[in-house]
Order: C-alpha cells, then structure tokens, then sequence
C-alpha cells in the first residue's frame, strides 16, 4: 500500500499523449489541443480540459477516458476541470495531429477559414467557386466543393472531391 | 471555487441574473428541439444532419446557460432540472423560438432570424462585466457564427431560387416578422442588466439586425414585411399555445418517471 511518488508533469503529458479522440481515433486528446494544463494540488492530479463543440457527446467519455487512462497508470485521485475561455480553436490542433486527420481520411482545419459572422464574400462559395483550398485527403487536389456546412459531426463539413470524385469529411476552422 | 466566482460577479442581484441566464437557455433549448423534430425528415440527406448538427449545438450550449442559471440560483437546481421540471409560464424564450417548423424554406427563415440576433446578441455578451456569462458567449458565438453562415446563405438560396422556392420563403417571412420585434423590447429585468454592464440593452443591437436582415432578404429577392403589430410576451412568460405542445414532448420522460436516467 506504499503511495507511489507522484509522476512529473511532463510524464502525465506523454500518458495523455496516448488517450485516443473517441471520435477521430487516430488523434490523441494532446494533438487535438484540448488539455489545457496538468499540475498537481497536493496528492490530487488536476487535468483541465476544453470542449471542442458545447454540444460534442464526445466530451464526458473524453473527460472518462483520461481518468481512465490516468488511474491505470497509478495515479490515484484525478480531478478533470472544464475551461471555457480561452475558447478551443483548431489552430491548437498540433502539426502531428493534422498529418494523422490527413492519413485518416479527413481534410485538416486550414487556418483562416472559420466563419467569422461576418459573411462578407462568403455567398461565392454557394456557387462552387470556393476560395477555401481544402484539398482532397485522398488525391491532394484541390478543386473541391463544399457539399454542407455540417458532416457526420459538427465539427467537420461535407466536402466532395472533383478530381477522384470521392465525398469527404473536413475538419472546419473554428 | 465560491471565492473565485464572488470575483467575477458584477454588481446585480441574483434573480435578475437567472433571468436573465434562462432567456439565454430557453432560447436555445426551445429552437434547438424544434431542429430535432426535423431529423429524419429533412429534403436532403445533408440538410438533415445539418438540422440535427445546429439542434445539437444550441443544445449543448442550454447545458452551459443553464449550468450558470442553477449555480446563480443556488438552490441546488441542475440544467436538467432547469430544463425538464419548469411550465410554460416559467420559460424565458422569444416567442419566435417556439414558432412550428412549417416547411423546410419556413425553418431556415426562422434560423435565420434567430441567428442574426443570437450572433449580435454573444457578440455584445463578449464584453460582459460578468466573465463566466462572457467565457460562454466567447465559446458558443464561434459555433453561432456557422449557424448564421448557413441559414443566411441557404435563404439566399432559396429566396433567389425556382418560383417556389421563393413563395415559400417569402410566406415563411411573412408569417414570422411578427414575431422579430420582441428581440428589442425592453422589458422590467433589461436597464438594471444594463446599467451593470452584464448584458447589451436589446434595443441596441435592432440596426445592425436590420441592416443584416435588409442585405440578406435583398440578396434573396425578398420583400422585407412592413413593422406592422409584434407579438410579445415570451420573456414574461407569456407563450403561445404552440410552446405547452413542445414541452409535452421535451419533459415527458422525466414528468413520467421522475429521476430516470440512462
């Protein structure tokens, strides 16, 4: 029953490094950019965490996986905090984190591109004659159309690819 | 924890903020369930995960609204509580919220109405003297920010589309423009959320809601409807009949068996 000593900071981040998006699997919760701080407060780990869409179900077995993953590793009393603000972006997501949305299949989050409220310009995308490069994860061409908003999450847009023709996912700009 | 919230409170009392917080809250809750009617049903496949996306986000951010309402009230209410166990009279929301669905053309007309407003409103609740009501409208206007971009483009659409297309969007319109004005009434709670700086007086934002709306609906050959008589009431409390209907189907599990979970 010896209390282990507690792990350094730095060995939480490589542990978190390692608990899968339950969404997007091959991204980890440290690529998506969600965990904003570790630090510890006396015997308790404290892990605060952004959400990424207030509505994403994917927050609580998120916040579960990383106790989980936490308490596997010895770590005996976890607290997840949730930040708000500052609010999460795409752009915390890390240049690993892209390459793998890439390779899996989704069009990462070109910087740039949120919408911003704004909508100036932005009807020319309604024709087709999109100014947003998002280029094909599969073929890498960039003539592509943005077929919805919203695809099978909110966090990603329907896009279709008019060189290899294949529908895609796009992890749009927030 | 209470010692960082008593920080960050502005000089205002506490019921006035709940107010304040479920108008916020029942906005959202009550558009997002009339989204969720939609899903399965929409013209398109993709229009009906965007429907159902949009219902999801402003539902998630009612748990936010209402997660700060309970903690406010500090009568030990949860945003599910707040959600499932109030009546009619007790909801906050604009009566456009709550208006039925109608056609496809009618909902996005709706949205679009809404969003304008909802995406001015955050921008204004930025700058709140109350930091945890800023740190959410921080959050949900960029997800707001979306919703605006589609309705607006998708009443373009529509509106600048086949002949029925456009009789549709213009009837949606028409029937719902009585119903805009209650977003800039003042009403009892509205000067003293002024006067302490946690939320814009609604009177404030009405031009840029016009100019926005006027741009659009000309971009989608549309006629604006003449101010004529606007219906009110919602933030009292005062509802149409259509809102105990939503409520019926919304509370139904936890008023039948009080407690469930899943």
């Amino acid at each position: 029953m010896a209390t282990m000593t507690c792990p350094s900071v730095e060995e939480i981040w490589r542990w978190l490094a390692e608990v899968s998006d339950p969404e997007i699997p091959v991204i980890s919760v440290t690529d998506l950019g969600i965990v904003r701080n570790v630090a510890w407060k006396g015997e308790t780990l404290v892990v605060t965490v952004t959400p990424t869409y207030s509505g994403c179900p994917a927050t609580t077995v998120i916040n579960f996986d990383i106790e989980r993953a936490l308490r596997n590793r010895g770590v005996e009393s976890v607290r997840i905090e949730r930040q708000l603000s500052p609010a999460w972006t795409t752009d915390w997501i890390s240049a690993e984190g892209r390459e793998k949305l890439k390779n899996y299949g989704i069009a990462p989050p070109v910087d740039g591109t949120a919408a911003n409220g704004r909508l100036l310009k932005r009807v020319a995308s309604l024709s087709g004659s999109s100014d947003l490069s998002i280029s094909c994860p599969r073929c890498g061409s960039t003539e592509t159309e943005k077929i919805s908003q919203f695809g099978s999450t909110p966090c990603k847009a329907s896009y279709r690819c008019s060189s290899c023709l294949e529908p895609f996912d796009y992890f749009k700009c927030i | 924890m209470m010692g960082a919230a008593t920080m960050t409170e502005p000089a205002i009392d506490r019921h006035t903020l709940f107010e304040f917080l479920l108008r916020m809250g029942d906005n959202t809750l009550i558009l997002g369930h009339r989204l969720s009617e939609w899903c399965g049903h929409a013209p398109a496949l993709e229009e009906d995960i965007a429907l159902a996306n949009t219902a999801l986000d402003l539902i998630g951010q009612t748990q936010l609204w209402f997660g700060l309402a309970g903690e406010v009230e500090n009568k030990g209410r949860s945003a599910d509580d707040l959600a499932y166990l109030r009546d009619a009279y007790e909801f906050r929301n604009l009566l456009l919220a709550e208006r039925p669905n109608g056609d496809f053309g009618k909902t996005l007309m709706r949205q679009f109405l809404f969003d304008a407003w909802h995406y001015l409103c955050l921008q204004a609740l930025l700058g709140s003297s109350d930091r945890r009501i800023a740190a959410i409208a921080e959050k949900v206007s960029k997800e707001v920010a979306y919703h605006l971009e589609r309705s607006r483009d998708l009443v373009i659409r529509l509106g600048d589309g086949t002949a029925e297309s456009h009789a549709r969007m213009q009837a949606g319109l028409d029937d719902l423009w009585p119903y805009t004005g209650e977003m800039f009434i003042e009403e009892a709670p509205d000067a003293a959320l002024a006067a302490a700086s946690v939320a814009p007086e609604p009177s404030s934002i009405k031009a840029e809601w016009h100019s926005l709306v006027a741009e659009t609906l000309s971009e989608a050959t549309l006629k604006k409807p003449a101010d004529g008589y606007m219906h009110k009431g919602g933030r009292r409390g005062i509802h149409t009949e259509h809102l105990g209907y939503v409520l019926a189907e919304l509370q139904f599990l936890q008023r039948a068996y009080p407690g469930a979970t899943w």
